[in-house]
């Protein structure tokens, strides 16, 4: 940041156009002042104001790939316990309803069993869903979203939708090293 | 130094391990078990399911089996065990825990899976023990700086494991590394369970003179002891003492949930006309499980099951069925838990002369019969217990209090049936309904037990006495004129009185035994659950039928070199309990300074039984 000293001839100009900005620029002549009462250079002062207006700036958008592997396992899982990927890649519009609601409790006694778990999952509000709900101001919005008539400060007063749900512990079973978890579920041969 | 103690349930259908702090007030605490769940992944669960699964060398690809300590095992162990299993039953072994009591089969034999393929390689009942164990002290050494080995561990068996069986489960603990290993009974370590989770209150609800009913229906098995309380004269302190064991009831919560299994399986046939294979079988049982604990819970009078198909069209593929109230109750409340009366017994059916080489299941479903027939069989054992009064005219032994062990009494309405029974005998006779002790986490409740036991023990606190449930006899056979076609007159010398302790003087037998050096010499072997005053050296000449059993024979063996070979040499018999818990049989001979071990395990070759 440090600019090379004028020399002399340059001082000399300069001294005379100081003087008179002196005279003419209240600004500059508070400069002037801080700088004989041993303050910092004025040219520090304008690279701060530089830096204090790029502060609130967002910041360039972060979007990361999360790693597919435990997708793939969470789906391996799911088809495992309770023939998840079966019953979404069945056509079920030739079934009747009947049909359909017989593999759905397999699906879900199964795909509930893994849920269970390997996830601790409990609902992000304890009120009942229709229940009144206050927000105090710093309400987490990650955790409660706020829908319809969303104007002004907190503290919003609404009802509760939906209770929303956390996995609050996750403990999925460990992979080896050279498994290849995009085999959802092996092909069955039976000798 | 041992910081805690470590209790273990090697059950008959799951494992699981528990372990409690010294110097506090031990509250034992659940170990998770890392076993592979699925190929290729490792997940944690609080019970391993016994089963070992050994694959075929082009079955499973490299890292398919990976433990986090061990990257190649060459079988499965647990919940994956158990899946494949499922579908290739031939390379699954299981109920190695029964197999390990079965006197019929030399247990350390390769005998297991019986009908597996010939590229396996068979494994013996302790093999399969030692698997189990091996796993669970790699996954405890993997999760902790102390080894297994150089821990106090307190292992569980079943009440009615003859000596044999005990001794078996201990070279199996101690092949698979545990060092430093005491046996506990598995309704006690029940017991002890519940002690804990009463924080102190068990001085509260329980009375001396009360005579406590374990009935512990774990998967495979029913254990059934009595325990009763009495009080320390000089300080008051409440004691405990296990009168009585039942005999070995190969019956269990597996069995129930196969019941309903064929039920559903039969309507399905009658009414749908479609045949369910084996793996569908399994898929039945465990839907049928499920839909039992929805009905058993709620005031549904039906609960739809279906059995998925095993192709991946789901939708068309499946069979549906549905388990009702009325099946449950016919099934599993009236056929596990029929309203028997007191003076019943086991129904026995007769064998058929071509006995299929198996485990030897209960043949009478009936669990309230069989507990019938023990408290029938077991009518005198609280004689000599201060506090309680039995009356000339009781049938039965009168438990004042049930404590109810096994995953089964999560339903309520069992509970409710099982003290319905045992209190309308007691009625009958004009005693007081028994009191039932409340219980949580039934099925963690063994290993929980024996770690607090351990804890509890190494700080001199509450300890059941009671030594062994048995009194054992040695067969001799009387010197006699031989008679054609008569069998020689079978005497029984008793080389262990009932309620041995550990650590009491062995005091060998009077008479003595011929043995050929350098020959192994058998003996046929026999307990008493009854006969509790015989001493040593008693020698029977008749008994009821029922009072002795035979277990499998005995053999010593006198070695040549510190005796001259072919000589007979006189010995006498003792009988001691070591600090492990297990029976020890000693042979003395009259000359020379030297104690020669009596083997317990040795198959008696029976007829009408082949493996192969």
């Amino acid at each position: 940041m440090s600019e090379p000293r004028p020399s002399f001839i340059a001082r000399i100009f300069l001294s005379f156009v100081a003087s008179f900005r002196t005279l003419f620029d209240s600004e500059f002549a508070a400069g002037i002042v801080a700088l004989r009462s041993g303050a910092r250079l004025p040219a520090d002062t304008s690279d701060r104001e530089v830096v204090e207006r790029k502060t609130p700036e967002p910041p360039p958008p972060v979007v990361t790939q999360a790693s597919p592997d435990s997708a793939l396992q969470l789906l391996g899982m799911l088809q495992r316990e309770g023939r998840f990927i079966d019953f979404l890649e069945e056509d079920v519009e030739t079934f009747s309803d009947e049909e359909i609601g017989a593999a759905a409790r397999v699906v879900h006694q199964g795909c509930r069993k893994t849920l269970r778990e390997y996830f601790d999952i409990t609902p992000i509000r304890a009120e009942e869903e229709g229940d009144s709900v206050t927000l105090k101001s710093g309400f987490d919005a990650a955790e409660v979203r706020i829908t319809g008539d969303v104007s002004g400060e907190p503290p919003f007063k609404g009802t509760l939708q939906h209770r929303g749900w956390r996995a609050s512990e996750v403990s999925l079973p460990k992979i080896a090293e050279d498994h290849d978890v995009s085999i959802l579920v092996a092909a069955e041969v039976e000798l | 130094m041992s910081d805690r103690v470590i209790g273990i349930d090697l059950g008959t259908s799951h494992c699981a391990l528990a372990h409690a702090e010294l110097n506090t007030t031990p509250a034992p605490a659940l170990m998770k078990i890392p076993q592979t769940v699925a190929v290729g992944e490792v997940g944690e669960h609080g019970l391993l399911p016994s089963f070992l699964y050994l694959p075929n060398a082009n079955e499973l690809t490299g890292g398919a089996l990976s433990l986090p300590w061990n990257g190649t095992p060459i079988h499965a162990v647990g919940t994956l065990a158990r899946e494949l299993g499922a579908k290739t039953p031939s390379r699954l072994v299981s109920s190695a825990k029964s197999w390990l009591c079965h006197p019929g089969v030399d247990r350390e034999e390769a005998l297991l899976p019986l009908d597996a393929p010939d590229d396996v390689k068979k494994l013996s009942p302790v093999d399969a023990s030692v698997a189990y164990l091996s796993h669970l002290r790699e996954a405890f050494d993997h999760a902790n700086d102390t080894p297994l080995r150089e821990q106090d561990v307190v292992l569980t068996v079943p009440a009615s494991f003859d000596p044999a069986a005990r001794e078996l489960t201990v070279s199996a603990a101690k092949r698979a590394g545990i060092e430093n290993l005491t046996l506990l009974e598995e309704p006690q370590a029940a017991l002890y369970a519940w002690i804990a989770a009463t924080e102190g209150a068990y001085r509260d609800v329980l009375e001396v003179g009360d005579i406590i009913l374990v009935i512990d229906v774990g998967g495979g098995t029913t254990d059934l002891s009595l325990i009763a309380v009495s009080e320390n004269e000089e300080t008051k302190e409440m004691t405990f003492e296990r009168i009585a064991v039942g005999d070995h009831i190969l019956l269990g919560g597996d069995n129930m949930d196969l019941a309903l299994a064929h039920v559903v399986r039969q309507v399905i046939k009658k009414e749908q006309k479609k045949k369910l294979d084996a793996w569908q079988m399994r898929a039945l049982a465990l839907a049928c499980r499920a839909a039992k604990e929805t009905l058993l819970s709620t005031d549904a009078e039906s609960v739809p099951i279906v059995v998925a198909s095993r192709g991946s069209k789901l939708i068309g593929g499946s069979i549906r069925a549905e388990l009702t109230r009325a099946q449950v109750t016919a099934t599993l409340v009236d056929g596990f838990f029929p309203q028997a009366e007191a003076s019943d017994a086991p129904v026995q059916r007769a064998r058929s002369a071509l006995t299929q080489f198996g485990l030897p299941y209960a043949q009478d479903p009936g669990v309230t019969r069989h507990i019938a027939a023990f408290l029938t069989k077991q009518r005198d054992a609280a004689d000599d217990v201060e506090g309680y009064e039995t009356n000339e005219e009781d049938t039965f032994l009168q438990p004042t209090a049930l404590l109810l062990n096994g995953g089964v009494f999560n339903a309520p309405i069992l509970v409710e049936r099982l003290k319905k029974v045992i209190d309308s005998w007691i009625e009958d006779e004009g005693g007081e309904p028994t009191r039932l002790l409340d219980f949580a986490d039934l099925d963690h409740a063994v290993a929980r037990g024996a770690a607090f036991y351990g804890a509890t023990r190494a700080s001199g606190g509450l300890k059941i006495t009671g030594g062994i449930a048995q009194s054992f006899y040695v067969g001799v056979e009387t010197v006699a004129l031989a008679v054609p076609g008569i069998e020689p007159e079978l005497h029984a010398l008793c080389l262990a009185p009932f309620g041995l302790e550990e650590g009491s003087v062995p005091t060998p037998t009077k008479a003595e035994l011929g043995l050929v050096v350098g020959e192994p010499v058998r003996f046929r072997f026999f307990a008493s659950s009854t006969r509790r005053d015989d001493e040593v050296g008693e020698t029977l000449e008749e008994w009821e039928e029922d009072e002795l059993i035979e277990l499998g024979a005995i053999e010593a063996t006198l070695p040549v070199g510190s005796f001259e070979e072919g000589n007979v040499v006189p010995v006498r018999l003792r009988a001691r309990v070591t600090e492990v818990g297990t029976l020890l049989l000693e042979a003395i001979p009259r000359t020379g300074e030297d104690v020669w071990k009596v083997e317990l395990n040795v198959r008696e070759p029976t007829p009408n039984e082949s493996p192969d």
